[in-house]
């Protein structure tokens, strides 16, 4: 693996997410955390396959807040720590963040946030850097894979310089992207954690809070005054033009291409800003005065815009002339669904560049923009996302399906984030009515499942997966429980963190090393708050089917772990089991009765329809040899192989 | 490099491995000593969803991970739907192709709610927006390697064994000796099938 490697200067492929490790590696980083979430995972699961061989400690933590604590402590004691964590968890951890930057910090102490512009995989494309705002802490904003790595070395030495939590705003694109970084050594020396009785380590309260809040403002007083000199703002273009783009992370690759695309280089000046939070006004200002327009070019939400607009306002009495400014606000930098929302591109920017400019400009000729409209979108058909071929979570829903067709009356299901957010789509029979953030399933259903004396009187099931259980869900089955709230709560546990990569969690016996660590049974919490809790495998559809059935004709609060492996687990596991397999004499396919049952209803991709013999048949490639379709099938045509 | 950069788009679905030769190809360019940006999305990747990789080749000046509409030069088909979609936003009239034409159907078409068109008219629909069109069985060739699951290297060998980029075959199987350690026999042949394939294949 390039991370773990110890020679440096050598130019290697990463990752962003491997880069961001990469960095705190040869910044000498001592204590890492973080929570599973995409984009930011690998950064974590990439410094758990360093630690051995650089002594550090990293640990998957139970969510983030609990993650950025522990942390925090490891660098009020001198130490160098890094969180990691995905834009939804930034908010989970908010809280704390919220006081320790009023704290401080003794060693480097850095918090890496991954946004999902364009909202991949999440279900928000919240902007993490109001947060630094909030919080007044430096922000820092890759635009290269090379510079993910050199900005985090950078923010750990600057973090310790100033006293002060540095936050890192990586977004998808950068982090699952690829580039070559150069390395630099890493550092290894012995450090020693130290955490007198003598000292205070607090946000205070009352006129404590003030002087802390006022030394605050000074570190970033401070901040902004390094930043004028940061080698990661760039200027290009002539020093006098008129046409400024400002551009902050991804954007600035793309801003570059788009002005060569259109051939614009010689009038358009672009201002790249690594640092964001504090601006560094100087720079700014000086950058302004010879500039006419302006053009913001950024990820998300108009963060630059607005805080340049503010800056540049107490400019004004400067002397500084007007500047026209451009963005999302005059509508001109806009994704698929408008300023403001999607994923910018080199595309972006050209038809921002176009509207303004008035230039005239087609990638290809416009009778093949008619081509490709008439070969392409005519008849492709879409490929909607669903459960793997073996995945309980396909199992599960079949029988809260089920369940809820035999109560013969409407069921509120409340769903949750997780592979199992898939719950709300065909795939999962589209039986969740409700998805938001981590934990917050079991969330709302203490609302829904206690609105009866106001007439909303339906039996109430709450989804949620095994990591999110541990996560986020405990306070809420205890206030379910003092509240008396009627729920039916289905924890899906399938032994780890499967959406994001398949990271351990409190129950699967192993910690981010891979160490063997306790067990915290999911049962033993909940039966320790509640009576009728059931553990269930769901891969025995009738049984999962009959208890889901028994648990909503009640009232109260009831638990039932639907426990069953996740096949990609154990890469590979699989393949050492019986073939599954269509025996086609017996499949009397449309004839049947069942609709395709397998393929059509229950819909597993790896049972496709043989369109020549019209009978169903297993696609060995996809398969995962889990024998649910043998047991479902109303023929019997469904077969495990014999093995002797 | 004739085309600076050299912009190369790898399409398929979760599960079929192209990811991986994303990553190959990348290392490739690595150890040729050329420049080289990647860009991929690959939330929806165990989830039967679209997964499509942008490898771009530079020379000095630094190019971002995604490849502008309609600047593809090189397409690489995992399912013949997948490539047809992305040749609609990134081809152009004088793109390559090579797809592997065995289909991967869509949960929406297995269940009844849209349709799938035939092979024989997405390779036509290919070929009219398309320069050329190398079709190769990359499931059928990976089978001769040992294992289907080597599709995606038979697909990597066809990339880089039609020669329209700089990588070479020695350095693409210094990466997979590297890459797979364990396993490298029935990886190296794999590839070298898929560039024996290629090579002997006629363009649509």
């Amino acid at each position: 693996m390039h991370v773990t490697n110890a020679e440096s200067k050598k130019r290697v492929l990463l990752m962003g997410d491997e880069a961001i490790a990469r960095g705190a590696l040869e910044a000498g980083v001592n204590f890492c955390t973080g929570y599973p979430g995409n984009p930011a995972s690998e950064i974590i699961d990439t410094l758990a396959k360093a630690a051995e061989k650089f002594g550090v400690y990293v640990e998957w933590s139970v969510n983030e807040i609990v993650a950025l604590e522990a942390a925090g402590a490891a660098a009020a004691s001198g130490l160098r720590a890094l969180t990691a964590m995905k834009n939804l968890g930034a908010d989970v951890c908010s809280d704390f963040l919220m006081t320790v930057n009023l704290s401080g910090t003794k060693g480097g102490f850095v918090l890496v946030t991954g946004d999902d512009p364009l909202a991949h995989s999440t279900t928000t494309e919240l902007d993490t850097r109001n947060y630094a705002r909030l919080a007044d802490i430096p922000l820092l904003e890759p635009a290269t894979v090379q510079e993910a790595k050199d900005m985090t070395k950078f923010a750990f030495d600057f973090s310790e310089e100033l006293g002060l939590i540095c936050m890192l705003r990586m977004v998808t694109r950068l982090s699952h992207s690829r580039g070559v970084v150069t390395l630099g050594p890493v550092q290894t020396q012995k450090k020693t954690a130290e955490f007198s009785s003598q000292e205070m380590w607090t946000s205070g309260s009352s006129s404590i809070t003030c002087m802390l809040h006022s030394v605050l403002h000074e570190k970033m007083r401070n901040a902004e005054s390094k930043f004028e000199e940061s080698e990661f703002n760039k200027y290009v273009g002539r020093e006098d033009a008129e046409f400024l783009i400002m551009t902050s992370g991804t954007g600035w690759l793309y801003s570059l291409e788009a002005v060569k695309l259109l051939n614009l280089q010689n009038d358009v000046g672009i201002l790249k800003l690594g640092t964001t939070w504090p601006l560094p006004t100087k720079l700014l200002t000086t950058h302004l005065k010879h500039a006419k327009e302006v053009l913001f070019i950024e990820e998300t939400d108009p963060f630059l815009e607005q805080n340049v607009k503010i800056a540049a306002a107490e400019l004004l009495v400067d002397g500084i002339a007007p500047v026209k400014f451009y963005g999302q606000k005059s509508n001109h930098v806009r994704g698929e669904f408008g300023a403001g929302t999607g994923e910018l591109s080199v595309d972006t920017v050209v038809k921002a560049l176009m509207g303004i400019r008035k230039i005239e400009y087609s990638p290809r000729k416009s009778c093949y923009a008619e081509k490709v409209q008439e070969t392409v979108g005519s008849y492709l058909p879409p490929r909607s996302m669903s459960f793997c071929a073996g995945c309980p979570h396909r199992a599960s829903f079949w029988s809260i399906y089920k369940a809820i067709k035999w109560h013969g009356q409407e069921v509120i299901v409340a769903g949750d984030i997780g592979c199992y957010s898939l719950g709300l789509l065909p795939t999962g029979f589209s039986v969740e009515k409700t998805l938001h953030c981590m934990g917050a399933g079991l969330g709302v259903a203490n609302g829904f499942g206690n609105m009866k004396r106001f007439g909303l009187d339906k039996p109430v099931i709450a989804v949620a997966g095994d990591s999110t259980f541990y996560h986020a869900c405990l306070p809420a089955l205890i206030n379910a429980k003092w509240n008396k709230a009627n729920i039916s709560f289905v924890i899906l546990d399938n032994n780890t963190t499967a959406m994001t990569g398949h990271q351990p969690h409190p129950g699967t016996g192993v910690n981010a090393l891979g160490d063997s660590s306790p067990r915290v049974h999911i049962e033993d919490i909940c039966k320790s708050i509640v009576s009728d809790v059931r553990v269930v495998d769901p891969f025995e559809l009738q049984n999962a089917t009959q208890n889901v059935y028994e648990m909503i004709q009640t009232e109260g609060l009831k638990v039932l772990i639907l426990r069953h492996e996740c096949p990609l687990n154990e890469p590979r596991g699989w393949q050492e089991k019986p073939a599954v397999y269509v025996d086609q004499e017996k499949c009397v396919g449309d004839e049947c009765g069942c609709v395709r049952f397998c393929s059509r209803v229950f819909k597993c991709p790896g049972m496709t329809w043989d369109y020549v013999k019209r009978k169903a048949r297993i696609d060995e490639s996809i398969c995962t040899r889990c024998r649910l379709c043998a047991d479902i099938c109303p023929q019997g045509a469904i077969k495990v192989e014999e093995t002797t | 490099m004739k085309q600076n950069p050299l912009n190369i788009i790898i399409t398929g679905v979760g599960g079929q491995g192209n990811i991986l030769a994303s990553a190959i190809l990348a290392s490739t360019a690595v150890q040729d000593g050329l420049n080289v940006s990647v860009g991929e999305t690959y939330g929806a990747s165990q989830r039967g969803g679209a997964v499509t990789s942008h490898v771009r080749l530079y020379e000095k000046d630094q190019c971002g991970p995604l490849i502008p509409e309609g600047k593809a030069h090189l397409i690489l088909g995992f399912e013949p739907v997948e490539c047809l979609r992305s040749i609609g936003v990134f081809g152009n009239q004088d793109t390559k192709v090579i797809v592997n034409p065995k289909p991967v159907y869509p949960v929406d078409v297995l269940s009844g709610e849209a349709t799938y068109p035939r092979v024989e008219e997405v390779l036509r629909a290919t070929k009219e927006l398309v320069d050329k069109v190398y079709v190769v069985e990359a499931a059928k060739i990976a089978m001769e390697a040992g294992n289907v699951v080597l599709q995606n290297i038979v697909m990597a060998g066809c990339l880089i064994g039609l020669e329209l980029t700089p990588l070479t075959t020695e350095s693409a199987k210094d990466v997979i000796k590297e890459i797979f350690p364990n396993k490298t026999e029935s990886y190296l042949k794999a590839f070298e099938l898929g560039v024996r394939e290629v090579r002997k294949a006629k363009p649509l």
